[in-house]
């Protein structure tokens, strides 16, 4: 059996009265590749934190690799980062930033200038070993970041929101890098992001965080289909949270409710009817909100098919297997 | 409907003149620049020039008139081993001072620019700047009586039962003195303490700009504390390191006043450029003595630059 890559066990962080990481319980399979989701200040950023040894958990035990790290310092922890701001040495070339693992180690200079050459070839910027960080672009500066992360081939990867700052274009084809990297690699990834498109398309596991704790774990099918709390279903996809009365009105139970906006068809105004308020067009499709008494609620309508007038009453139609009742509140 | 015009109307004087700007930038730029290079290029470098000029002159041995006639004898004369000894004097007095300060100032602004917050940066502020506010004199005086044999410091040794220590010291020929405030580890002291600000200031800004992230990836990629420190914080803050360092090893080079006060009257370059012009009428040594500590500012820089110490700027 082989152990989990990362375990927590009721870990906590608090600051003061601030609650960053509440009692957190959480397990990492070895080889995955694990997102932790969440909006700023969730305690995903923390969470990592806690991981790479550069905060201490004022609660709880962790665990790398079936091993207690609670007393052991981030410098011996086989466990390496991705910055968010990459953290290059600016004084170094991107040759000695990516062999600087290596440097500290003692590995003799040559080896670890060859390695530092194929990781570069790695990250697919072979020869570039002479500049100096500042003469790279944002991208570039990740693939370094990632090169230098990867030198002491370490057990698990942190990425700590590797591709905020870079735009949509380069970020998705970063996204496919990663995630075949990881592949090739059979290193886990543990990867923090707000962005739930990112997380859903790169990750085989997620974790959602909402004020210090985990609101929900599982692949990304099972949160984005069956979300357990509101706050998921809201954060995951944007989907339509129905209060107990309108999910009865429709069919279901009298509890919390999800619906996504691309199960949604507009129909006649039938029993349950709302009015158009808002159409925002999004390219494969437009976004259609509807005003249901309190209720906003939205539909995607494929582009091509007719649009509604803003204030027009509306009706809707849905497969019924698409109404998902919440266990939480 | 009525149309609004396209041009607002100007309205007076500065509109005008913020017109004439934005279609020549250039005539700004000299405005600006005109008045601080006309007093940097006249005043400044022209006094400079002057004395330089000077130092190429020399004096009638007999007349003690300045002979306005091109000559490289008053260099000649920095050579005598009277004066070299004044130079070499300085100079170990500056590097031992620049030495104490940049161990004595890198825990203090490490400690500001990395922990402290709030009030307690507030404190450290007041604290190195503080000493600054105060008269010149008045702190030299006031280390005259510390250091003096009735003093502070020879009671607190008496009462430690160092005073024995202390006074074996004293007896030292090459630093030592009747008593602290008659020895050259006198002024040293002295002038460790008065230029510390100047050396903790410029520091604490280059630690400062070193961002925290970068220390946390040295130490994720497995290196020590002091690995850490040699590999990343302190080639980051050596810019600051030696802008200080230029600053306490200047003014130890110019200073006329500490040794005056604080010391066994020893002299150093200051000293005697105060008294070659003044007492002795010498003008040209005195301007040939004021051009060694330039020599040797500008060789520490050619230095600092061969180290690497501005690559990170």
């Amino acid at each position: 059996m082989t152990l989990p890559a990362v375990e927590f066990r009721s870990v906590s962080r608090h600051f003061g009265t601030v609650r960053a990481v509440d009692q957190v319980d959480l397990t990492i399979a070895e080889g995955a590749f694990f997102a932790m989701l969440g909006p700023s200040g969730s305690g995903k950023t923390t969470c990592l934190r806690l991981i790479s040894g550069f905060e201490k958990p004022t609660g709880g035990s962790i665990r790398i690799h079936g091993q207690d790290v609670s007393d052991v310092p981030p410098n011996r922890r086989n466990v390496n980062t991705v910055f968010q701001d990459y953290a290059l040495f600016p004084h170094m070339s991107v040759r000695d930033n990516v062999a600087y693992g290596l440097m500290v180690k003692g590995t003799p200079k040559r080896q670890r200038l060859d390695r530092a050459e194929d990781l570069l070839s790695l990250v697919k910027l072979p020869g570039y070993g002479d500049r100096k960080p500042g003469q790279l672009s944002g991208g570039q500066r990740q693939r370094v970041a990632l090169a230098r992360a990867l030198i002491n081939e370490p057990r698990v990867l942190l990425l700590d929101e590797p591709l905020g700052a870079l735009d949509l274009k380069l970020r998705e084809a970063m996204q496919d890098e990663l995630k075949a990297l990881q592949k090739r690699l059979g290193i886990t990834f543990v990867f923090v992001t707000h962005d739930q498109h990112e997380a859903l398309s790169m990750a085989d596991s997620l974790a959602v965080f909402n004020q210090g704790k985990i609101a929900q774990i599982g692949t990304p099918a099972e949160v984005y289909a069956r979300p357990k709390t509101r706050f998921v279903a809201d954060f995951v996809g944007s989907s339509n949270v129905l209060p107990p009365a309108l999910t009865q009105a429709l069919g279901g139970p009298a509890a919390w409710a999800s619906l996504r906006p691309e199960s949604v068809r507009l129909a006649a105004p039938g029993a349950v009817a709302g009015v158009v308020t808002a159409i925002r067009y999004l390219g494969a499709g437009s976004r259609v909100v509807l005003r249901m008494g309190e209720t906003e609620l939205a539909a995607l309508v494929p582009t091509g098919d007719a649009l509604p007038d803003i204030g027009t009453p509306c009706g809707i139609a849905f497969d019924p297997a698409a109404l998902h009742v919440m266990e939480g509140a | 409907m009525t149309e609004a015009p396209a041009i607002l109307p100007a309205r007076g004087a500065g509109d005008r003149l913020t017109a004439l700007f934005w279609r020549r930038p250039r005539v700004l730029l000299a405005l600006l620049l005109a008045p601080p290079l006309l007093w940097l290029g006249v005043v400044y470098l022209g006094s400079l020039v002057a004395l330089l000029l000077q130092s190429f002159y020399s004096i009638d041995e007999f007349s003690g008139i300045v002979k306005p006639e091109f000559t490289l004898k008053t260099y000649a004369e920095l050579l005598r081993a009277q004066n070299m000894d004044i130079i070499l004097r300085t100079l170990l007095m500056a590097v031992l001072v620049t030495a104490a300060s940049v161990v004595i100032a890198f825990p203090i602004a490490y400690y500001a620019a990395r922990f402290a917050r709030g009030r307690w940066k507030a404190v450290f502020y007041l604290g190195v700047m503080l000493p600054l506010w105060s008269s010149y004199l008045v702190k030299v005086y006031a280390w005259k009586l510390i250091l003096a044999r009735e003093g502070i410091l020879t009671w607190i040794a008496d009462h430690t039962g160092t005073g024995p220590l202390l006074a074996r010291a004293l007896e030292e020929q090459w630093f030592g003195g009747s008593s602290l405030s008659t020895s050259p580890v006198g002024t040293f002291l002295v002038f460790v303490y008065i230029w510390m600000p100047y050396m903790i200031l410029p520091m604490q800004a280059a630690l400062e700009r070193v961002p925290g992230s970068l220390l946390e990836a040295a130490s994720d990629l497995g290196a020590s504390r002091g690995q850490t420190f040699r590999t990343v914080v302190l080639p980051l803050a050596l810019p600051g390191v030696v802008a200080g360092s230029i600053f306490t090893f200047s003014l130890t080079l110019g200073d006329y006043i500490i040794p005056q006060i604080i010391g066994n009257s020893a002299r150093f370059i200051g000293l005697a450029v105060y008294q070659f012009q003044g007492t002795a009428g010498n003008l040209p040594l005195a301007a040939a003595f004021a051009v060694v500590p330039i020599a040797i500012m500008l060789v520490y820089l050619w230095i600092a630059k061969r180290m690497g110490a501005f690559d990170a700027l």
